[in-house]
């Protein structure tokens, strides 16, 4: 069944008044993906339910890898039976795309997730708590701080694995929203990837208010921004009399065919699509932390427990690209004059707000927020080029990006003191001196968000910026180089703290981790040297998967 | 065959990397491993060599292509050598001369230290200088080029704690610098003007280029020239290079390095010849340095000093010869060789004079040495016969039809350059006998060193005597072997061409002339050092004298005019980077962060202000997509 005979039959179903409504085809093999990951989920909260305490974090951390893996392998086996390129396809009655950037975009999240998932699981870092090894998420979050309920179940020993499931319901998620064809999708898919989120920033073990603060901040904002989001689809649904993607794209067109006559009157009214565009927009750029829209950013990454700051800033990102991608591709190319110059000014501040506020933060955590806003902005200096290039290069930047986002979140859990972890960047002086791998370790990350040569940071920013500058936004290019000179000064003044500065007496220690963070570090380490020394083969990937399905 | 060239390269490639990375393991037996692998570079190049006699003049030349070393789109940079006429001279004097050179160290450098690491770096400058002449295209020359810069400095400074012998190995370098911008340019000009510059494709294009283009490539090329070959107005390192070993002195002058620019010349032949305004210059150069060095090797009484002027003298009339065009190029390479031999043997005589007089380099503290040393006074006599062209000897031969060609090139031209190079070569008897007198014969002026030893002079071991008596006997043969039957004009005519050109004088009449100016200079230095005395202290002598003595004021007009301006250049460069650079940019720098100050004030924490701010871009958003529309 083709994808116009699909939407004919939503769109006529209310005019013919047809009696029988036919099953709905679910293309199973193509949702796989999906379809494992939220089965883990779903099992992962039974587990919570049976089996023992002692049993339920090697059954969840087991479960969700083995989930991970297993969607990720169905991910390679669908790209590899050409469902990106030749076969690409739209599966669920025209729900869900199946094509080369969903694709590519759902096997990076799947892979960044792997690595979030290790840091997540990690306990070696904090010190034991009356003989039980803990992670970094609180005993037993409903307590209220500093509450005597909070205190037995610290003794008791208690850990949150909901964490897992939880994760899992999010990546699930995620893997929807770059896939989703149609804004009810989109819609849904953005809100089971959230309230999981908005439940694991508020679970920190250490400054339980900081965190709780967050998630309510998170939240809040968060439903605000779903709420434009909404009205946004209702608005695109008023114009185009469907929420589909392709039936909108071709209102916009002009080439629209099968007009109901009860939707012929209110469709096609441009002010309901450019109002409804530009809210809808809206709700995407909160997710991607754009200018203006960004400032639940530092608030929420600092509060949160790091390992899901890090998930966050990863997965949540790519999610919200590939989504934004697909608006603006595939449905609204036809309004490429109106929604481009808006744009513009988006990205011009989004580079430079990020950059700039960044040189004054004094929280490493805050620091790297603003970084991720900045690098929020030359990512979408990609994506508005418009261009097949502009999806490539995008698609590789986030993949880059993300590895590099949660290794260096990783690697900020390792330095602590007294009080947990050490983020005031003062007591970062001196850190090259106490524990040179570390130090050196981070100096990678932090060169790879400076985007220097090497490094994949490098190889993602001349992607974007070519792309585009040969769209013809090369007045866009010099302001991102610009604010990348901007960045570059406060991520190589951290290397300067850490390696010229005399250690204070005082300073953090840093803890030995378990073999899963240092996984997480090492594999961050290592896709940053291999996509910037040999980027080749991953660019010509993100080629191949450039190109989005209608 | 032409697999075994990069073999050439290797060899000492590999003994440089081994000894210099092998730590003190190596230390008893590093000397012999980089003779042996020296020697092993000059047995292929006698293979390749007896293979080439065997193959017609006109398919001689061989090509190995390694990889490609920067394969960019238009621009091409290959590893790969050529091996023809040319190249296989220089290979072969650069491997047989380095390798005695190493036989010589391995008993001159016997008590010191770092022998190991001594001849590492005289392997690297073997490789080095043997990429050079390889090289198939200039970028890679480039490359043995400057690696003939890092050995020279690294051997001229070997003995780093004396401070005269760093300083030099600084002024080398930094003096050789400006002479590789001029070669960097030079390809940077070929690849504009050419988009290549390999070099068949080059020599073959130069007819499509206009003169002013080559004049200019020429000229750069001469700069490189200049800087590598020590010519005026590069020379002014050569005298100071003395402070290395004097091995390093023997392989800089006679088989590396300073051969580097003659070779360097007459590679572009094609280039020069259609440039006739750069050839003039070349010319001029040559005279001019070839009568600097002269004048200033007869003031010097440090005895590798004086042998430092003769060779920029000796260089200067290679560089003349090269610059004559068809005319000079074959006896330029040809005096290079046979200057090679005795200027090699001349070092090395020097040397063990100095092993032998407690490394004393005054020639007024030697004399009447010729009983005590009589093996180095044999073959440093020979040498001294044959730079000064006696009859019969190489450099009679090879000296001779520089002279000759001068003469040929015919008009005004041909006279000026025929009375110079005729003046030359009276100056070289003159300076030469006058080395000779002084140290070999007269009264015993010897002196107790700054220890209070008296010296006790000796014949050297056995490891510094063979390579000397080698090159004796090449300074004696090599000139007439090579002249007999025209062989090595045959020889090398096919890569440079030749051209005889219209002498003015018939041959003999202008050797007649040589020997006249020959027997004058050296009856006039037989009469100032041979009949009269030699005082220990120096007279105090004639203007001339003084000014030669400080190398006819070359280091005063550096330091007035570059130096000096150079400082006030850097002071006021420095004093615009401090206000406006750094102003700018401090300026810059604090702008920024007084915004960022103020921005991050509007991160406030409250959830209200932050929702006011998506709500308030979502209006602006909304707005503007909506004026978009509008306009």
């Amino acid at each position: 069944m083709s994808a116009t005979v699909v939407h004919s039959l939503w769109t006529t179903a209310a005019a013919d008044r047809v009696a029988t409504i036919p099953a709905p085809k679910i293309e199973y093999a193509q949702l796989s993906p999906v379809l494992i990951v939220l089965g883990a989920a779903v099992l992962g909260i039974l587990i919570e339910a049976f089996v023992p305490r002692k049993g339920r974090y090697h059954t969840q951390l087991f479960l969700s890898l083995v989930a991970l893996a297993a969607s990720f392998a169905a991910v390679v086996a669908l790209a590899a039976d050409g469902y990106g390129t030749t076969r690409k396809h739209i599966a669920a009655m025209g729900a869900i795309a199946v094509d080369g950037p969903a694709l590519f975009l759902q096997g990076t999240i799947l892979l960044a997730s792997v690595v979030a998932v290790f840091t997540f699981a990690e306990r070696g870092l904090d010190p034991e708590s009356h003989g039980k090894r803990v992670d970094s998420f609180a005993a037993q979050p409903a307590s209220v701080p500093g509450s005597d309920s909070e205190k037995a179940a610290v003794r008791a020993g208690f850990t949150t694995t909901e964490v897992f499931p939880l994760a899992l319901f999010a990546v699930a998620g995620m893997l929807v929203f770059p896939a989703a064809n149609d804004l009810l999708t989109l819609f849904i898919a953005l809100e089971v990837f959230s309230l999981p989120l908005y439940l694991l920033c508020a679970l920190a073990r250490r400054k339980r208010l900081l965190s709780q603060e967050a998630a309510v901040k998170y939240f809040l904002l968060g439903s605000f921004s779903s709420a434009f989001l909404l009205f946004g689809i209702a608005l695109l649904y008023g114009y185009a009399g469907s929420v589909s993607y392709a039936r909108i794209a071709e209102v916009v067109d002009g080439t629209v065919q099968n007009v109901s006559p009860a939707l012929a009157d209110t469709m096609g009214n441009d002010a309901l699509l450019l109002i409804g565009g530009a809210m809808v927009l809206m709700g995407l750029l909160f997710k991607v932390g754009a200018v203006p829209f960004h400032m639940w950013t530092p608030d929420v990454y600092q509060g949160a427990p790091t390992p899901v700051t890090g998930f966050m800033a990863a997965a949540t990102k790519v999610a919200a690209f590939g989504a934004l991608l697909r608006l603006l591709y595939v449905v609204l190319p036809g309004l490429r004059w109106d929604w481009r110059p808006v744009m513009w000014g988006v990205v011009i501040v989004t580079m430079l707000g990020g950059a700039i506020v960044a040189i004054t933060q004094t929280d490493i955590k805050r620091l790297l927020a603003y970084s991720s806003i900045a690098h929020a902005g030359f990512i979408l200096a990609g994506v508005i080029a418009g261009t097949a290039d502009g999806i490539s290069s995008v698609l590789f930047y986030l993949a880059a990006y993300s590895f590099v986002t949660i290794g260096a979140f990783a690697v900020v859990t390792l330095v602590r003191d007294a009080g947990g972890e050490a983020t005031h960047l003062s007591k970062w002086a001196g850190l090259g001196r106490r524990s040179p791998l570390v130090a050196a370790v981070f100096a990678v990350y932090l060169l790879a968000f400076a985007g220097i040569p090497l490094t994949s940071g490098f190889s993602g920013k001349f992607a974007v910026f070519k792309a585009a500058a040969e769209s013809g936004a090369g007045a866009l290019v010099v302001v991102g180089v610009i604010a990348s000179a901007i960045a570059a000064f406060f991520y190589i003044r951290v290397i300067v703290l850490m390696f010229f500065s005399e250690p204070k007496p005082e300073g953090p220690t840093v803890a030995v981790p378990s073999p899963l963070t240092m996984t997480a570090i090492a594999v961050g380490v290592l896709v940053t040297l291999v996509l910037g020394v040999a980027p080749q083969y991953f660019l010509d990937l993100a080629g191949q998967a450039g190109v989005f399905v209608r | 065959m032409e697999n075994l060239i990069a073999l050439l390269v290797a060899a000492p490639l590999i003994g440089a990397a081994v000894l210099l990375c092998g730590g003190r393991r190596l230390d008893r037996a590093g000397h012999w491993l980089g003779t042996l692998l020296a020697a092993a570079s000059f047995v292929i190049g006698v293979v390749l060599f007896s293979d080439m006699l065997g193959r017609s003049a006109d398919d001689r030349s061989l090509h190995q292509h390694l990889f490609s070393w920067v394969p960019v789109e238009g621009f091409r940079a290959d590893i790969a050598f050529q091996l023809d006429q040319l190249s296989m001279t220089f290979v072969l004097l650069i491997t047989g001369v380095g390798t005695l050179i190493h036989l010589y160290s391995i008993g001159y450098m016997e008590h010191d230290e770092r022998r190991r690491r001594f001849f590492g770096y005289l392997n690297l400058f073997l490789a080095a200088m043997l990429i050079l002449v390889l090289a198939d295209n200039y970028l890679l020359l480039y490359l043995g080029w400057e690696g003939v810069g890092l050995a020279s400095y690294l051997l001229i400074g070997f003995w780093q704690h004396k401070p005269s012998a760093a300083t030099a190995a600084k002024k080398a370098f930094l003096v050789n610098r400006v002479g590789d911008m001029g070669l960097s340019i030079a390809i940077m000009l070929m690849f504009t003007t050419f988009g290549t510059f390999a070099f068949g494709p080059v020599f073959a294009a130069t007819g499509d280029a206009s003169e002013g283009k080559l004049t200019a490539i020429g000229l750069m090329l001469l700069l490189a020239a200049c800087g590598k070959s020590a010519q005026v107005p590069l020379q002014s390192w050569l005298g100071d290079a003395m402070e290395g070993p004097t091995p390093v002195s023997a392989l800089i002058h006679a088989a590396t390095m300073v051969t580097a620019g003659v070779y360097l010349i007459t590679r572009s032949s094609a280039v020069f010849n259609a440039a006739p305004d750069a050839q003039l210059v070349v010319v001029v150069v040559g005279a001019v340095t070839l009568l600097f060095g002269a004048i200033v090797g007869c003031a010097k009484d440090d005895i590798k000093k004086a042998l430092a002027g003769s060779t920029m003298s000796q260089i200067g009339y290679m560089i003349l010869a090269a610059g004559l065009g068809p005319i000079g190029y074959v006896f330029a390479i040809m005096h290079l060789v046979t200057h090679g031999f005795f200027k090699a043997g001349l070092f090395l005589g020097a040397g063990s004079v100095m092993h032998g007089m407690n490394d004393e380099v005054d020639m007024r503290k030697y004399g009447g040495l010729r009983t005590y040393m009589p093996v180095t006074f044999v073959t440093f006599g020979l040498g001294y016969l044959a730079i000064i062209g006696f009859p019969g000897l190489s450099g009679f031969f090879s000296k001779d039809k520089i002279i000759e060609a001068a003469f040929a090139k015919g008009g005004t031209e041909g006279w000026i350059l025929g009375a110079v190079t005729l003046l030359g070569a009276g100056i070289t008897a003159f300076y030469m006998t006058r080395v000779m007198l002084m140290t070999f014969f007269g009264e015993k002026r010897w002196q107790p060193d700054a220890k209070g030893d008296a010296p006790h002079p000796h014949e050297s071991p056995r490891s510094m005597t063979i390579p000397m008596i080698v090159l004796a006997v090449g300074s004696v043969f090599a000139g007439g072997f090579f002249s007999l039957g025209d062989r090595f004009l045959h020889w090398l005519e096919p890569v440079t061409g030749h051209d005889h050109g219209d002498a003015p004088l018939s041959a003999g009449v202008i050797t007649g002339a040589t020997m006249v100016v020959l027997v004058i200079g050296v009856a006039v230095a037989w009469l100032m050092y041979g009949r009269a005395s030699v005082p220990v202290a120096p007279p105090r002598g004639s203007l001339l004298t003084r000014a030669a003595r400080r190398d006819l004021l070359q280091d005063d007009f550096n330091h007035v005019v570059l130096v000096r301006g150079g400082e006030h250049l850097t002071r006021s460069l420095v004093y615009m980077d401090h206000t406006l650079v750094d102003g700018v940019v401090n300026g810059t720098a604090a702008s920024f962060g007084g915004l960022s100050g103020r921005l991050r004030k509007l991160q406030n924490g409250y959830a209200r202000t932050y929702a006011v701010s998506m709500f308030g871009g979502t209006a602006v958003l909304i707005a503007a997509t909506l004026l978009m529309r509008a306009v």
